[in-house]
């Protein structure tokens, strides 16, 4: 019962594992789509912050308050106007996947 | 995600219970996967490893590792275009702008580095000047522009030697800051800007503005005469003339840019040092003419730059393929779209084509309302620049891509830190593009 439970568990853990890596294609294409200001899988080598890791709340809200002006920026604007809220959230949960 | 990946992630992954992984995630799969069946691993030939081919070897190896990646180019390093107007200021060297493929060459399956001769899209196969065929599956041509020397009369392979475009960078960038470098205080810079569209449509402009910089700081008697074959200045307007008034004094007597709206070159004479057009001839101590241009050569090769008179090719914008010979990509420059033919663009629709074929690969449909994105930084001097940006969505009605509403635009004015969000652009797209 015990060693069944841990198979379970391992299994999880495995699916989880490929949920996060192999993201449904379309989320991972959009926030592709970042990497070439905030860095491959949204690791940044400069002074534009990085992606990876950031809370998926935290993120939606950025945006949104990118689009209603509520966050000054200068090319996010622009980028945050382009999305749905659907895919805010898309790429939100993408990138609060990336260790 | 094709099954098959999973699988394979199962096996090594998660030990003991891969037997009931692949159990339970058989019966999840609904589609077939037509590219694995009986394990044929699909052959990609990718020819060109600039911004739009790196990026598209690099992601189809990660989201479709099955694929058999051959990337072909001719050149041993990468030299980026964005930042190289730096070069010619003296703000970077060419060290800067350089980087190594060695990273590319540990992704894909087969790194060659020789020129594509010849493309028989009915056989599928690229042959190369160094006799070697390969067969594909898919064919991606990322070869960027051909620069057509013969619009411009007199800019033979003698005057090319003299007279540099410096508008692929590399070797010819290194020359033309050497000329600059050499020419006296108070000599001509003349510069030209060929009729759109064309590679990086602000680059002309921020040309004018790297030179004028480094001008006004050692040969501050020196002027730059601009030869716009274009009626207007082409991109970013507002914000340019700005900053030639506030950095370079436009617009008053003692301005260093003299700008000709207008005036595409018709002939050059490199032993006079002069530039013809249709209204007079300019002399030069300096003289930097890009040529008309149009999708790169192997597109001609495989027969795909149909477009706009035989000159760019076109493509359907969900999987970059071309709209008349089947399993043929255009990717970057040298594909006729709504997208300015930028390096942001280059990159980002790498991976767009490379989510549609690994798409195909996985039996799975394209995506049939895609969104991508340029971003855009132009240097108005060492420290200041500004940007466009723009989204671009799948429009079903008029079945093709247009800005969204409220999500493109340019800067309201230059500043310091556009100019540092560039800077870190520049290093984010070059590991992007390269696996940096």
């Amino acid at each position: 019962m015990k060693k069944s439970l841990a198979v379970t568990l391992l299994l999880a853990g495995a699916l989880g594992a490929v949920a996060s890596a192999h993201a449904d294609p379309r989320a991972r294409f959009m926030a592709a789509n970042c990497a070439y200001c905030h860095g491959p899988e949204g690791k940044s080598h400069g002074a534009i912050p990085s992606l990876a890791g950031l809370e998926a709340k935290y993120f939606v809200d950025q945006m949104k308050a990118f689009k209603d002006g509520s966050r000054p920026g200068t090319v996010m604007q622009k980028h945050a106007s382009g999305y749905t809220e659907a895919e805010y959230l898309a790429m939100a949960k993408y990138f609060a996947a990336i260790k | 995600m094709a099954i098959i990946d999973r699988r394979e992630f199962l096996k090594v992954s998660a030990g003991a219970a891969s037997a009931v992984a692949v159990g339970g995630l058989a019966g999840c799969a609904t589609t077939p996967n037509a590219a694995s069946a009986g394990g044929a691993r699909p052959k990609v030939v990718v020819v060109g490893a600039g911004f739009g081919g790196a990026t598209f070897a690099r992601y189809l190896k990660m989201w479709y590792p099955k694929a058999e990646v051959t990337v072909i180019e001719p050149n041993d390093k990468f030299v980026s275009c964005p930042f190289s107007n730096t070069v010619l200021a003296g703000i970077n060297k060419m060290d800067d702008i350089t980087m190594p493929y060695d990273n590319i060459k540990k992704v894909v399956d087969n790194f060659v580095k020789d020129t594509v001769t010849a493309i028989d899209s009915g056989k599928k196969t690229v042959t190369t000047k160094g006799g070697k065929t390969f067969a594909y599956d898919k064919l991606v041509l990322a070869g960027g522009v051909e620069l057509m020397f013969d619009k411009v009369e007199g800019y033979n392979a003698e005057a090319q030697k003299t007279i540099m475009h410096a508008w692929k960078a590399g070797p010819q960038t290194a020359t033309l800051r050497k000329q600059l470098e050499e020419m006296p205080d108070g000599g001509t810079f003349v510069m030209s800007v060929p009729m759109a569209p064309y590679r990086c449509p602000p680059g002309p402009y921020e040309r004018a503005c790297q030179v004028a910089h480094y001008f006004k700081q050692a040969k501050p008697k020196s002027k730059i005469i601009i030869l716009d074959g274009n009626p207007d200045i082409a991109s970013k307007k507002g914000l340019f003339l700005a900053a030639w008034k506030k950095h370079y004094g436009y617009d008053t007597p003692n301005s260093m840019i003299e700008y000709r709206a207008n005036n595409m070159p018709r002939a050059v004479d490199p032993k006079k040092m002069m530039v013809g057009t249709e209204f007079d001839d300019v002399k030069g101590d300096v003289i930097n003419v890009v040529p008309p241009m149009r999708a790169a050569e192997i597109t001609g090769m495989a027969g795909v730059r149909d477009g706009n008179n035989g000159t760019w090719c076109t493509i359907d914008y969900r999987t970059f393929e071309s709209k008349v010979v089947p399993n043929v990509h255009v990717l970057g420059d040298s594909a006729l779209t709504n997208f300015p033919k930028s390096g942001s663009v280059a990159n980002n629709t790498g991976k767009m084509c490379a989510y549609a074929i690994s798409e195909m690969f996985s039996g799975r449909a394209v995506d049939p309302a895609p969104v991508v994105t340029n971003t855009c930084y132009s240097a108005s001097s060492d420290s200041t620049a500004f940007h466009v940006a723009t989204v671009f969505r799948w429009n079903e009605e008029k079945q093709s891509m247009l800005p969204e509403k409220g999500a493109n635009g340019v800067s309201k004015e230059e500043s310091e830190l556009e100019f540092a969000y560039m800077e870190a652009w520049a290093k984010n797209v070059w590991a992007d593009t390269l696996g940096l």
